[in-house]
This record gives structure tokens, C-alpha cells and sequence, in this order.
């Protein structure tokens, strides 16, 4: 392997209101890494564990879950059941050896595009601090 | 003509057997159509070498209870295969790794510490713990050598069945047998399962009763209380794992107040249990602390939710 190790980071970015700020971003110029791609998913409610897990066993060093606030969000409360969801599979992740820096829920409202490239930015360096996933 | 059958216990316990058994006149109704030409090592006199000298793809339908643990399970499973047109692997330990599944969050050395030597009923001060080869006098003894990890037989050989449950219920199995028999069998690679929840036979599930289904607001684990026979575990506080679980055994756990740990394996088309558990728990529980709260009292969450099916989770340990 001659070529440098570059993260693959998978955002799985709600609807209403992260995929919006990633939009945002874009159109205010804030730039954030190539490393991050982006899956657009009608709300964070929708992200089922296997996602997550899918993602990390089929290549991704690092998975991001993008939601809105809470109280803002379209369906109601797609946020709180992410948001439940996510503290159990990180807890299960880590018994099962997986380093828990590498799963993240953010909170990133429709207009804050610096907020995303910022939070992307930050990801993109603890993923480069951890190094490759391994299974 | 009668159907050949052909049956392997591996690294079970022998309680799928005794399922099977438990199935009593059915069973003597069913021998008509059946021919047991090998049941080893719990029911017929035949040996594994008398399975290995019988012609290959010369017995219709083999069942394998019990997961791959050591190099003779491996070896035998191998052989099942090689001899049977159909391979059913029956019960969880053979589906999933079963209970004895949970050993692959540990290392050997670990489980032979904790069974030979720090287990309390263990006199044992040399440390002895069990080797492939061990010389006794001038003879070598062998035992079959122990895996690094447990395996559902399907990572060793192709499987053309599954059927859950610890072990599956006998009514369950007299339809397994009946639509083996009657080779109304659905698509290769399928459960064996009437494909409906626990809930969904459970007489407390609220749905089932016109009731509303409320959020759990505080978690309990099953030493803390009695819970009331009618209302739903969920609603009490118990995490039962009903909601996704095959409920094939009829709700046999909760009907005698006991919440459902899920051996049942997961409803099809997902084979990872414990991440379909926390969808469906996670959108329960009332708010984050409960979340906590449950973090707090399961401090193994893993163990309590791949109770039964650690080997086939996504991320393997």
C-alpha cells in the first residue's frame, strides 16, 4: 500500500434539517473534508442500527447521524427515538470492540451550514486520530 | 416409500432432541412416513462411522441440532452435508450459536479457567485443563480440538432450513415435520416459521385487546418485582424481546410471566437480533433517561440482547 490511508466518513443526513445546513454550507462557501459523504435519509427517526453497522462493515472508518433539534423535529419525534437508539448501539458497540468516537449524533439545524462543516471537520480529525476500522 | 431421515446433535444440549421426543404420538404417527437412519449420539445405536460409510446424497432430510464448537462437530457437520439432499439446522444453537454463542465475547482461555479451575465445584489444583493429545501410560489419548469461537452451522456448510426456538416448541415441530412430509416446504434459505411475532400470539400485547400502547417509563429487570399476569411485560417495564421475536412457541415464556428473551430467532429477513432489539426498544422507552436507566441495569447489554444469536451478529466479536 503505497498510497496514504484517507478516511471514508458516512453521513447520514435528515431530511428537514442537516441535509439542508450541508446545502447551506455549499452555498456560503464553507468547505469541509472530501472524506465525508453524505446519505439522505426522510428523518433521523429513519436510521435503523443496521445502518450504522452496515456502513462500518462494509468500509466506513466513521458514521455520522445528522438530526434536528430537539423540538424541531418534522415528524415530532424522530429525534428523540434517534437519539434513544443511538445511546444503546454505542454502548453496544463499544462491547463489541468498536472504539465509540467512531458513531456521532449531531444535532445540525437547516441554517447552520457553518455548525456542519464545522462538526464534519471535527469528525474528519478524530477519524484520522483513530486510523482505519478494523473488524 | 418413507422418507430417510438423519439426525446429528453437535455442540447442543440435547434438549432439541427431547423436543422432538416430546412430540410423543405424533411422532409414533409419523414414523410411518419416516425412516430414522441415524440419530446419534441421543436416540438410535448407529455410530458417526456408520453415517460416514453411507452412500452420499442417500438420506433425504438431515436435521443438526446444536452449534460448531470443536473440529469433531466440524468434521461431523461436514459429513451430514455430504450424505443428506436437505439440511435443516434445528434450533438455535444451529441457527444462530445459541446460548453457548455468548462464549465469543470471551477468550478459550477464559472458559476453560472459569469451567475447569475457578468454577466452584472444581477440585482441581494442577490446573488441568482438557487437551487434544494426552499421553496416560504408554497410550496417546485424543479429544476433539476446541474451536477459537462458536459457529451456526451455516458457516461451515450450506443450509436449506432454519428453525428457531430453545428449544423449538413439539407443536411447532409436528408442523416441521408435517410440511416435510407433505414437501410443502417454502424457498431454500428460509425459516421454518408461521412468521408471526411473539406479540402477535401473546394474550397481554394491548393491540390485541383494543388497548392503548403506552411508553415504558421505567425499566425492570425480572428479579425486581413480580410482574401482574395480564398486563404487557413491555408496558410493566421487562424488556421482553416479543416484538421481534419468531413467535412460534405460542408466547410459551409469558404466558407464565416470564419475559421472552428472544429464542426464537429473529422475524425473517433480519439476521442480526440485537440491532433490530434496539430499533424496537428504542422506540418504546418513554425518554433518554430511561435510556439511561436500562445502560445502568444491563451493564452487559450485548449478552442481553444476542442472548441467543451472538454468532450471527453483523459485527462479529
Amino acid at each position: 500500500m503505497g498510497e496514504e490511508w484517507e478516511p471514508n466518513i458516512i453521513c447520514i443526513a435528515c431530511n428537514w434539517c442537516t441535509y439542508q445546513a450541508a446545502d447551506m454550507a455549499g452555498s456560503l462557501r464553507y468547505s469541509y473534508p472530501p472524506t465525508v459523504k453524505i446519505v439522505r435519509v426522510p428523518c433521523s427517526g429513519r436510521v435503523e442500527p443496521e445502518f450504522v453497522v452496515e456502513a462500518l462493515i462494509n468500509g466506513a472508518d466513521g458514521v455520522i447521524i445528522g438530526g434536528c433539534h430537539p423540538g424541531d423535529c418534522h415528524y415530532k419525534e424522530g429525534n428523540y427515538k434517534a437519539l434513544r437508539r443511538f445511546k444503546m448501539l454505542k454502548k453496544l458497540l463499544t462491547e463489541l470492540g468498536v472504539e465509540p468516537e467512531r458513531v456521532r449524533l449531531e444535532w445540525i439545524s437547516g441554517s447552520e451550514g457553518l455548525k456542519f462543516a464545522e462538526v464534519m471537520t471535527e469528525f474528519d480529525a478524530t477519524i484520522r486520530k483513530l486510523g482505519p476500522f478494523k473488524r | 416409500m418413507a422418507l430417510k431421515l438423519a439426525y446429528l446433535l453437535v455442540g447442543g444440549c440435547g434438549g432439541c432432541d427431547m423436543a422432538i421426543v416430546d412430540l410423543s404420538e405424533k411422532l409414533v404417527d409419523a414414523l410411518e412416513h419416516l425412516e430414522i437412519v441415524f440419530w446419534a449420539p441421543t436416540v438410535a445405536d448407529v455410530k458417526y462411522k456408520d453415517l460416514e460409510a453411507m452412500p452420499d446424497q442417500s438420506i433425504d432430510l438431515g436435521l443438526i441440532s446444536g452449534m460448531v464448537r470443536n473440529k469433531e462437530n466440524e468434521h461431523l457437520v461436514k459429513v451430514m452435508r455430504q450424505k443428506c439432499k436437505v439440511i435443516v439446522a434445528f434450533g438455535a444453537c444451529a441457527s444462530l450459536g445459541g446460548i453457548p454463542g455468548m462464549a465469543n465475547l470471551h477468550e478459550n482461555r477464559e472458559l476453560f479457567e472459569n469451567a475447569y479451575v475457578k468454577c466452584m465445584s472444581a477440585d482441581n489444583p494442577d490446573g488441568v485443563t482438557p487437551q487434544p493429545v494426552s499421553k496416560e501410560g504408554d497410550f496417546e489419548l485424543t479429544l476433539p480440538a476446541f474451536l477459537d469461537k462458536v459457529r451456526p452451522i451455516d458457516e461451515i456448510i450450506d443450509v436449506d432450513y432454519y428453525v428457531g426456538g430453545c428449544p423449538p416448541h413439539h407443536d411447532h415441530v409436528a408442523r416441521i415435520v408435517e410440511a416435510i412430509v407433505t414437501g410443502n416446504l417454502p424457498p431454500k434459505g428460509s425459516w421454518l416459521t408461521m412468521g408471526k411475532a411473539v406479540c402477535d400470539v401473546c394474550p397481554r400485547n394491548p393491540a390485541l385487546k383494543g388497548e392503548k400502547r403506552e411508553y415504558v417509563k421505567e425499566v425492570k429487570r425480572m428479579h425486581e418485582g413480580i410482574p401482574d399476569e395480564e398486563t404487557c411485560l413491555l408496558q410493566q417495564g421487562y424488556l421482553c424481546l416479543g416484538p421481534i421475536t419468531q413467535g412460534d412457541c405460542g408466547a410459551l415464556c409469558t404466558k407464565v410471566n416470564i419475559r421472552c428473551a428472544g429464542c426464537g430467532g429473529p422475524i425473517p429477513p433480519t439476521w442480526d437480533f440485537g440491532l433490530r432489539a434496539i430499533s424496537a426498544i428504542g422506540a418504546i422507552l418513554d425518554n433518554e433517561n430511561v435510556v439511561d436507566e436500562l445502560l445502568k441495569k444491563y451493564p452487559n447489554l450485548t449478552k442481553m440482547l444476542y442472548r441467543y444469536s451472538l454468532p450471527k451478529a453483523l459485527l462479529k466479536k
